[in-house]
């Protein structure tokens, strides 16, 4: 028996190139390949400590949406979102991006009122939308318990039909194959020890495989940013947290949408291979242990089953937790940084799978330019110190 | 789950406790500037490794105090 064709090579690092990404995540690998399909560039190398998409790309829910509050982020998640509807083809490769609709249940008029408005706000903004009352999502996902004895009631809901769910491993796969086709260094078992800075910009990274020069160095490394940024002198307003989820035994089809309750942090979804996907919020404390409190997960466990009795046999297969960069507006840090020639993209926190491909292209504008794309200027580092957040944080709640 | 030292009422489950981040953080004086006060308000350390850090024991006697926590094991000490 033969090994079937790789998907790309294994190279060696080079002694030099002209953008180094430092990480192998969703984010690093899509950077890689818009810079080099929308850019040219294609002297660059991805840098990744273990092995490509193993961090967060392989441990998050994979629910896809652009139904955001504020303007900002409502531009960089449907340019996001209109990049997914076309990705499958572009990368011939089937993402199973699947728009089966996202419901966000409200619980208590508070939550009515801000699902209302957000459903105004995304129609502004060209986002679809719609509000659907308590009968309207019984009728929409007939297995959610809309009675009005549950202890999470459910009061309505919005629905933003062109969200659902991909298929983590293929989006990595396929973008690493093109990124590769293009001539894109990936380079798996390379740690980034430091950085080389000489008068204020950065020439070079210190890896476990020797010294790589560079022209621009872009961290993509999710969790492990500060440790990163850390090591070139900049301290960043991002906390490391874990976010778990599990998987259950797998089903007949059972759930054909994606249903998320931003009150009660939990968000559920069938996979295509039938297990029921389900994210929570996350543990309170900075962690990089890649696991939480097993608490956290009874409590998303005991709302899931609140709203889906159904489910109240199903049995867990296993849980595991990835590392969020949290900031301190919930929304993402794009852009440069106080060394010249380093640049980041972090702060996605627990909503970053969605994120892919738009992040991905504004990164790779903002590095083959050396300026801000229109889309991720709102997020550069220094709106901490203006004032201009982006507070998602009372708009998406924790559960992005 | 972790065990969390209480000062006042000793080992208690972590959901006793309400979590507050890096420990040592003191409001700024003397001249202000927008620098000065994102430091204050946004930036924190965020170390894989140990942090002192604050805890509130919430659910119990609510007093606030400092342990150092490992960021990777979890193990947590009295602050050094």
């Amino acid at each position: 028996m033969t090994h079937p064709d790789f998907l790309w090579r294994n190279p060696d690092p080079k002694p030099a190139y002209d953008v180094v990404i430092v990480g192998g995540g969703g984010h690093g690998l899509a950077t890689a390949y818009y810079l080099a399909r929308n850019h040219g560039l294609t002297n660059v190398a991805v840098l990744e400590r273990g092995w490509l998409a193993g961090g967060n790309m392989a441990r998050n829910t994979t629910i896809i949406r652009s139904n955001y509050l504020w303007d900002e982020s409502a531009a960089i998640y449907e340019h996001s979102l209109k990049l997914w509807e076309g990705l499958s083809d572009e990368l011939d490769y089937d993402l199973q991006f699947s728009q089966r609709g996202v419901l966000n249940l409200a619980h208590n008029l508070g939550d009515v009122r801000e699902g209302r408005r957000r459903v105004n706000a995304n129609r502004l903004n060209g986002v679809d939308a719609e509000w659907l009352d308590a009968d309207e999502v019984k009728k929409f996902c007939p297995i959610i318990n809309v009675s009005d004895r549950a202890r999470y009631p459910v009061m309505g809901a919005t629905l933003q039909r062109r969200g659902g769910i991909a298929k983590h491993d293929h989006v990595a796969w396929a973008l690493a194959r093109q990124a590769d086709a293009y001539g894109v260094d990936l380079i798996q078992g390379c740690q980034v020890t430091g950085f080389e800075i000489t008068g204020g910009r950065v020439t070079a990274v210190e890896t476990s495989r020797g010294r790589i020069a560079a022209g621009k160095v872009a961290l993509a490394a999710a969790g492990h940013t500060s440790v990163l940024a850390e090591r070139a002198g900049i301290r960043l307003p991002l906390q490391s947290h874990p976010l778990q989820a599990l998987v259950s035994e797998l089903l007949e089809p059972v759930l054909d949408c994606v249903v998320m309750s931003n009150a009660v942090h939990v968000y559920v979804s069938q996979a295509h291979k039938g297990e029921l996907v389900m994210g929570a919020g996350i543990d309170a404390y900075n962690s990089y242990g890649q696991r939480g409190g097993v608490h956290v997960i009874e409590a998303q466990m005991a709302a899931a089953l609140e709203l889906f009795p159904i489910f109240s046999r199903v049995r867990v297969l296993r849980t595991w937790a990835g590392i969020v960069d949290v900031s301190p507006d919930a929304s993402p840090i794009i852009g440069p940084t106080p060394v010249e020639g380093l640049y980041i993209n972090a702060g996605w926190g627990t909503g970053g799978f969605k994120a892919t491909p738009g992040s991905g292209w504004v990164y790779a504008h903002t590095l083959a330019h050396d300026r801000p794309h229109s889309l991720a200027e709102p997020f550069a580092l220094d709106r901490f110190t203006t004032g201009a957040l982006i507070d998602e944080h009372g708009a998406a709640a924790v559960a992005h | 789950m972790l065990l969390i030292d209480c000062p006042n009422c000793g080992p208690r489950d972590e959901n006793e406790f309400h979590y507050g981040g890096q420990a040592g953080i003191a409001c700024p004086t003397g001249d202000m500037t927008d620098e000065r006060w994102a430091e204050y308000v946004f930036m924190r350390d965020n170390p894989k490794g140990w942090f002192h850090e604050r805890w509130f024991h919430v659910h119990g006697c609510r007093t606030w105090f400092t342990v150092e926590r490992h960021t990777v094991t979890h193990e947590i000490r009295k602050p050094r």
